[in-house]
């Protein structure tokens, strides 16, 4: 029988728009240094920390490898040291894995992305895309999610007045948290005002620039108890890839998430949708969350627009974080999921703590469009 | 930035990735180019287990998981279109002065729509389902922009 694994502990810093007078580094070690103070570990070779799972991207970094550039900052000096260059959530489901096979008991996580330090976040995930066929053509993750938006919209009668309303809330829900990007209130019509940027997609459908750096302590059951006394168990994790040429994929309903979520729930014991109290899901754009909503069971395929109207964010509490459409970096939108569902779990989201709640699904994403999803079920 | 952030000593420096790269297109993908290039023909392959014709062309049918280096046909250069996006970010990677159209194009004989630039026609005016055709380009860029870029044409 594979051993339970819990988040212990975790520490963040501020989402924010552009933290240039910080390296990532400098940004890793405030995340280190608060997982150091809030939970006593070491790093001796037979009781503490022995291995370490960093989440970066070379291109955003503008440097291969890039977790070697950070290593010392993150205790990894001799110690084991892997990397995940897709959305951090699987880092969180390749340390889970870790402590789950006896590998490890303890294992350190900490991603960072600095969306900030290139000219062109749309340059960078242009370089997503292979050289003869798509590259050349200038599709990047915005043009492709204008894409997918029309594609879905139509699909599921979505309007413009429900990506409005799903932005609105959004930032709403999002400046009850302290630690995320500080963004002005909109209104609906600011919404609709806002310049599109890939029809149909406007400027605030889509999640603004952002800087962040994030860390977690994940531990076997048997030695939780020396880290915290609010331990936030990783029950079931599943992923899935879809195809990767645009054309090859529905992106009117993703069938990845669909197995990347049945995967998960069956690992956490046969549940479904239905048993999970707080949905937060990776949406880059406003028209994603109920495209993800669908994706993960929460709402029948086509239905998005049914679901809005009829509160379904609200009553199924969805995204109460604000969601990635507030703002945090790519490569961190779906460890950002499961940050915010950890202080759910724990009782420790203040403003927007859901109440009586036992199980959380986390959502994270990779690629142009959704091609590559992770789905985590958390409980307390 | 918190408000007590002391940024003394604190600068930034420009820096640049600029790497020149020669690719291999892989057998399937340069024959697709050289095709395109030389012969003006857009060529796809057709997984018989499944019976699809996938443009771009590919070595494997990633459901089947057969062979399909063999398994050439050629596809119409007219097509229609299912989906579509206008650019209106300006960017340096982007092949157009924006605004201009990205649009899905479902070649005739295929299963799997391309992506592709739409020109010819004012941004507000394309409609999905309308029809289209190849414009081969002059020079050659040996990828897909060896196709121009697509236009109306009547249906
Ligand atoms: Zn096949």
């Amino acid at each position: 029988m594979a051993r339970r694994v819990a988040i212990c502990a975790a520490a963040q810093i501020r989402n924010e728009a552009n933290i240039w007078y910080q390296r990532f580094q400098g940004m890793l070690l405030e995340c280190f240094e608060s997982l150091v103070d809030q939970t006593g570990l070491t790093f001796d070779m037979e009781t503490g920390v022995r291995n370490v799972v960093t989440c970066s991207d070379d291109v955003f970094d503008a440097r291969t490898i890039s977790d070697n550039g950070m290593t010392d900052v993150v205790g990894a000096h001799y110690r084991g040291e892997e990397k995940m260059a897709q959305d951090g959530l699987n880092g969180l489901g390749y340390a889970m894995a870790a402590i789950m096979s006896g590998h490890d008991d303890l294992v350190l996580l900490l991603g960072h992305c600095k969306e900030s330090q290139s000219e062109s976040r749309h340059m960078c995930t242009n370089l997503a895309f292979e050289p003869f066929f798509t590259r050349p053509l200038g599709l990047d993750f915005l043009s492709a999610g204008g894409l997918q938006a029309r594609a879905y919209m139509t699909r599921a009668g979505l309007t413009e007045d429900h990506l409005a309303e799903v932005v609105v809330r959004s930032r709403r829900l999002a400046a009850a948290n302290p630690f995320a990007r500080e963004n002005a209130a909109v209104t609906h019509q600011a919404v609709a005002a806002s310049p599109l940027l890939a029809d149909p997609l406007r400027e605030l459908h889509y999640y603004p620039v952002t800087d962040w750096a994030v860390g977690m302590l994940l531990c076997c059951e048997e030695r939780a108890h020396e880290f915290t006394d609010k331990p936030v168990w990783l029950t079931g994790f599943g992923s899935s890839m879809d195809s990767y040429y645009l054309g090859e994929r529905d992106l009117a309903f993703s069938t990845a998430l669909q197995q990347a979520s049945q995967r998960a729930f069956k690992m956490a014991g046969g549940v479904d949708a239905r048993d999970v109290g707080l949905f937060e899901l990776n949406d880059a754009a406003a028209y994603q969350m109920p495209l993800w909503a669908e994706g993960v069971g929460l709402v029948p395929p086509g239905d998005g627009a049914r679901w809005l109207d009829a509160d379904g964010p609200d009553r199924h509490q969805v995204n109460r974080s604000g969601g990635m459409l507030n703002g945090n970096p790519l490569m961190l939108g779906g460890l950002a999921r499961a940050l915010e569902a950890f202080y759910q779990l724990r009782g420790e989201a203040g403003d927007r703590q859901v109440d009586g709640l036992e199980r959380a699904l986390a959502h994270g994403t990779t690629g142009p469009a959704g091609q590559h999803h992770a789905v985590l079920i958390m409980e307390n | 930035m918190q408000s007590d952030f002391d940024t003394s000593d604190c600068y930034t420096i420009e820096g640049k990735l600029a790497l020149p790269y020669t690719y291999f297109a892989g057998r399937v993908g340069s024959r697709f180019i050289t095709t395109l290039r030389d012969q003006h023909k857009i060529m796809g392959v057709r997984c018989a287990a499944c019976d699809t014709v996938f443009v771009p062309p590919r070595q494997t049918c990633e459901r089947c998981l057969g062979d399909l280096t063999d398994s050439w046909c050629e596809v119409g250069s007219r097509g229609r279109v299912v989906n579509f996006t206008v650019v209106r970010y300006p960017d340096r990677h982007l092949p157009r002065p924006v605004p201009f159209v990205l649009a899905m194009i479902l070649l005739e004989g295929a299963d799997t729509p391309i992506v592709h630039l739409l020109e010819g026609i004012p941004p507000e005016q394309v409609a999905v389902d309308m029809a289209v055709e190849a414009v081969f380009a002059e020079t050659t860029t040996n990828t897909i922009r060896d196709i121009d870029h697509f236009k109306p044409c009547d249906a």
